[in-house]
């Protein structure tokens, strides 16, 4: 089974990668971008019938910073 | 007395941290990851600066998880003495042992160099040996110094004089121009500075050595 874990810094922790990134896309034009927030994903393959609360206790626990950052898992 | 430094793959400060505890008159254990114990009556744990586990993840957040730190979680439940410098002092808040988080620098760029820092407060075994408002120079290198923390615990940080060092000019963007702090008990200090580096003339400075000097049996009541 596959599940696929989104991190993302909070709304207020600022994220100058996206900051940079942002810059970046306006020096070559792309005017339109108005903010640029940078995450992570991570594909994890569990086993079959693993339910949610092991994937939200592995957030908790190693894959997310709950300090800054927030979580959404999706399951297949 | 006697000291453990802890060894991650990817530390590359243990031994020079290894080195200031013998000059400050310690022996001094090295502790591999995969170690399920402490030595025995250790008066103080090191946890040393340098990649663990690449930096994979986040920094210090694999290093946090490894089989020696639920020893040296039990250690800091028992009112032991903890000093975690750079990598170490991130894995500390990975570890939820000091609060607050080290984000990457604010300018996105790796630090190298030696900066100022005030003594922010002499009151624990780290900063006993330093005059309060001390000026103190210290080499950084870091990628994520950058200390974060929400405003409640930065209160209490300053209310409980819970800020040992801070930058005279801020490198990084942290909060409070936070450079190293005090757990509630005083007992654990984290810093991004390297103070194992400013040892004797030849590093280009002495006032590391001083941090180490101020360990002293009779500070340090276990």
């Amino acid at each position: 089974m596959k599940v696929r874990v989104h991190i993302m810094l909070k709304k207020d922790v600022l994220d100058p990668q996206g900051e940079a990134v942002r810059h970046a896309l306006k020096n070559i034009g792309f005017d339109e971008v108005k903010r640029v927030r940078q995450g992570k994903v991570i594909d994890l393959e569990v086993d079959d019938g693993t339910e949610k609360n092991r994937i939200d206790q592995m957030c908790e626990d190693l894959l997310a910073n709950t300090i800054i950052e927030s979580y959404t898992i999706d399951m297949e | 007395m006697k000291a453990a430094v802890v060894v991650f793959p990817g530390s590359n400060c243990d031994r020079d941290l290894k080195i200031a505890f013998e000059t400050a008159g310690f022996s001094v254990e090295m502790v591999w990851h995969k170690d399920t114990s402490l030595p025995s009556s250790v008066d103080i744990v090191g946890i040393p600066g340098g990649f663990s586990f690449g930096d994979y993840l986040r920094c210090g957040a694999i290093a946090a998880q490894s089989t020696i730190c639920s020893s040296i979680r039990a250690y800091a439940n028992q009112g032991g003495y903890i000093i975690g410098i750079c990598n170490g002092f991130q894995l500390l808040t990975e570890a939820g042992l000091l609060p607050g988080v080290l984000l990457r620098n604010a300018e996105l760029k790796y630090i190298c160099k030696t900066v100022q820092l005030k003594v922010d407060t002499v009151n624990s075994i780290y900063t006993g040996g330093y005059s309060f408002t001390d000026i103190i120079d210290l080499p950084i290198a870091h990628h994520d110094g950058n200390y974060f923390a929400d405003s409640q615990t930065i209160s209490e940080l300053r209310n409980e004089e819970r800020i040992a060092f801070r930058y005279v000019e801020n490198p990084n963007g942290s909060l409070e121009n936070i450079a190293g702090i005090l757990s509630p008990n005083r007992r654990i200090l984290g810093m991004m500075p390297h103070p194992e580096r400013a040892l004797v003339d030849a590093h280009g400075g002495t006032d590391g050595a001083i941090l180490f000097r101020s360990m002293s049996p009779s500070s340090m009541s276990i």
